[in-house]
């Protein structure tokens, strides 16, 4: 919640800071800044790269002070580190009443140093001070019972925590620690938490980046980095051409011909909408969870893709297109070969581009079931162990991927049907 | 016997719904080599299907259609078309669309090359060769259309609507291009159009199509297209007789479309 308001502030402060800082700087007199009206003309409409730079900072900011990273030198606040005190006041069973004083060391267990327990002197009276040692985000009890003189009388209770009262399932907030007292009578001592994440739950940026470079050059669980992320690559790259090269014929027949297009409409009108997810249990009763198994189904999520995307591009040639070609004299594979080939290229392509998409978030739900290696694997495995820098690793990793495998098609796209759209 | 004959051309066809539509009725025409025909006529009186049946895309119900003392049975070299746009294949650049017909009869690269060099001379696009069809505009892409028709040396050209969709300044120079084509090439046109004065202007026999059934409604035998081959087009409009015919067709052509109006209001 902290951190949506957060985000929500740096929208806007940016927002009005670029606002200002723009006005200082004269601004081009080019068509679109001379439209009056922009509100509803998607064409006027340019995305402010001030606005994606500093959208990419504020998350990796955010990030950053949120974990307590080392990259920036403000953070919100983290857990209390260091040692606290607090006094309080114990009735014994002759109705006496005693002051003593506790010392906890409350340590970060991820520097590796553990301090050395504090020496204090036990005090008069008979309640005695008390020190003990609270690793940062945990809770600790504090056994007053035990280390006070006649802590182990029935009448025995502690009565307030600096001075203010406390009874049992009650609490008192005293400097950096929230005190509970338990129904038995025990406090528990709770160290003030801050407001940063625990590395379990997100760990800093660079962590995640130190976890990288490790993965990077010793590999994970018998595999290297570039074995899982590769693995995952050529199982999408091989299902995916699997899938079209069934598939674009089998489309093109059901543009080309009645009875494919009759025989195959209820299969594939049927399988389309089935999320190739739903068939992963199938597939691994099937094939088991090897590469066949993983790889039919990578087959499978792309093989409809791709046969209505050949399909939708036959039935996209303009007729006209078509009877031009006959009327220079054009024969039956001349014109499959010269006009509705290329002509559907554009919507294969289309069809292409969703079709990786598909299959590369499939690999992953399918590695993330049952593999050996693959970048699915690697990020479960690693939640199991607790391993968030390396599940965080992973998940960049994967759509850093799976944003490059768009961007390469887009420009195959580009540079094999320039004529797409136009 | 040359040229091209139309016998007692009719087509109907089923609706879904039970009915059936009379396309075509009793058409019957016949077209000396070296003629152009324009064919006007309010909107479904069948010009198209006219066309689509001489280009042997359909099948008339009765009726046959004769070139050169063959009988039409489907597409062929021998009767090209031109579109009214996007006909053109994107894919290709232009030298490749206008090659498209010679190269299906397998004529060697050199002789594509240069006829495609010659054509594109005619037509006015002479070093267009390597251009993409859609970095050109609708007027030169009916000038490529043009072309790629030539190329295949068809003894009938057919024109669906060609100029359709130029502006109003592209269109004229269009017109006179294709009138420029129809005399150096003497080929057999037959235009359909939209546009009275184009079909005026253009037609040495224009013929007014009237809708249900569609049929020959009246033939005219028409100067201008003669004039217009060694005259400015603005020219030939301005000549005797011009102005008049236009407005006769006109007023018939108003007519018809009164008559499908009042029909459609009835029912």
């Amino acid at each position: 919640m902290a951190i949506l308001i957060f985000y929500i502030i740096i929208f806007v402060a940016a927002f009005y800071v670029v606002k200002i800082a723009s006005s200082f700087t004269k601004s081009q007199d080019d068509f679109t800044s001379l439209k009056t009206v922009t509100f509803g003309d998607e064409s006027a409409v340019t995305p402010n790269r001030a606005a994606s730079f500093i959208s990419v900072i504020a998350i990796f900011a955010i990030w950053a002070a949120f974990t307590g990273s080392k990259l920036i030198p403000i953070h919100v606040p983290g857990p209390f580190v260091g040692d606290l005190s607090f006094s309080y006041t114990a009735m014994n069973s002759s109705g006496e009443t005693d002051d003593a004083d506790v010392t906890i060391t409350v340590y970060d267990v991820q520097s590796g140093v553990i301090p050395d327990k504090l020496e204090i002197e036990p005090g008069d009276g008979f309640a005695l001070n008390d020190t003990d040692q609270i690793i940062t985000y945990r809770s600790g009890l504090i056994k007053v019972q035990k280390n006070d003189v006649g802590g182990k009388d029935k009448e025995y209770k502690v009565v307030a925590v600096n001075g203010q009262e406390i009874s049992p399932e009650q609490e008192v907030f005293v400097d950096n620690a929230r005190i509970y007292m338990t129904r038995k009578g025990t406090l528990s001592v709770t160290p003030e938490k801050g407001w940063q994440m625990q590395p379990v739950w997100l760990p800093a940026p660079e962590t995640v980046w130190s976890r990288l470079v490790k993965v990077g050059s010793e590999g994970y669980k018998n595999f290297t980095l570039w074995e899982h992320l590769g693995w995952s690559l050529i199982r999408v790259i091989v299902g995916f051409l699997a899938g079209a090269i069934i598939g674009i014929p089998l489309g093109y027949a059901m543009g080309l011909s009645g009875w494919f297009r009759g025989w195959f409409d209820p299969i594939v009108e049927f399988m389309r909408p089935v999320p190739p997810l739903a068939l992963i249990p199938l597939v691994i009763i099937w094939f088991g969870i090897g590469e066949q198994g993983k790889i039919i189904l990578l087959f499978l999520a792309s093989l409809w893709i791709m046969t209505i995307s050949a399909r939708a591009g036959v039935s996209g040639v303009k007729i006209s297109k078509i009877h031009a070609a006959y009327s220079l004299g054009a024969s039956k594979w001349q014109i499959m070969r010269l006009v509705i080939v290329p002509n559907s290229l554009p919507e294969i392509f289309t069809g292409a581009r969703v079709s990786m998409g598909v299959c590369w978030g499939t690999v992953v739900a399918a590695e993330l079931v049952a593999a050996q290696k693959g970048a699915g694997m690697m990020i479960i495995n690693a939640s199991k162990f607790q391993m968030t820098d390396l599940v965080i690793m992973g998940i960049v990793l994967i759509g850093v991927i799976g944003y490059a495998i768009d961007i390469l098609m887009r420009i195959s796209e580009n540079y094999l049907v320039p004529w797409k759209g136009k | 016997m040359k040229g091209l004959s139309i016998n007692n051309i009719s087509m109907r066809f089923d609706l879904k719904n039970g009915s059936s539509v009379q396309a075509l009725k009793d058409v019957s025409l016949d077209i000396d080599e070296g003629q152009i025909i324009t064919v006007l006529g309010p909107s479904g009186c069948g010009k198209t299907t006219l066309l689509n049946i001489v280009a042997g895309f359909l099948a008339p119900t009765e009726g046959k259609v004769v070139l050169n003392d063959e009988i039409v049975q489907g597409p062929g070299a021998e009767r090209g078309m031109v579109f009214q746009q996007g006909a053109l294949f994107e894919w290709m650049n232009v030298r490749s669309n206008v090659a498209f017909g010679p190269r299906m009869k397998g004529m060697s690269k050199s002789e594509q090359e240069e006829k495609v060099k010659h054509l594109l001379e005619i037509v006015g696009l002479a070093d267009f060769e390597d251009k993409a069809v859609y970095e050109l505009s609708g007027g030169m892409q009916q000038r490529v259309a043009l072309a790629r028709c030539l190329a295949n040396d068809p003894d009938v050209i057919l024109m669906d609507e060609p100029l359709g969709a130029l502006d109003a300044l592209t269109r004229e120079k269009m017109q006179g291009l294709v009138l420029k084509l129809w005399k150096e090439t003497g080929k057999t046109i037959i235009l359909i159009t939209h546009s009275v004065e184009e079909a005026v202007l253009l037609g040495e026999r224009l013929l007014v199509l009237a809708p249900r059934p569609g049929r020959i409604h009246k033939e005219y035998q028409l100067p201008f297209a003669e004039m217009g081959v060694n005259m400015d087009l603005r020219d030939v409009k301005k000549a005797d007789g011009y102005t008049e015919t236009r407005d006769e067709i006109l007023s018939i052509i108003w007519e018809m479309e009164e008559e499908i109006m009042g029909r459609a209001e009835e029912n």
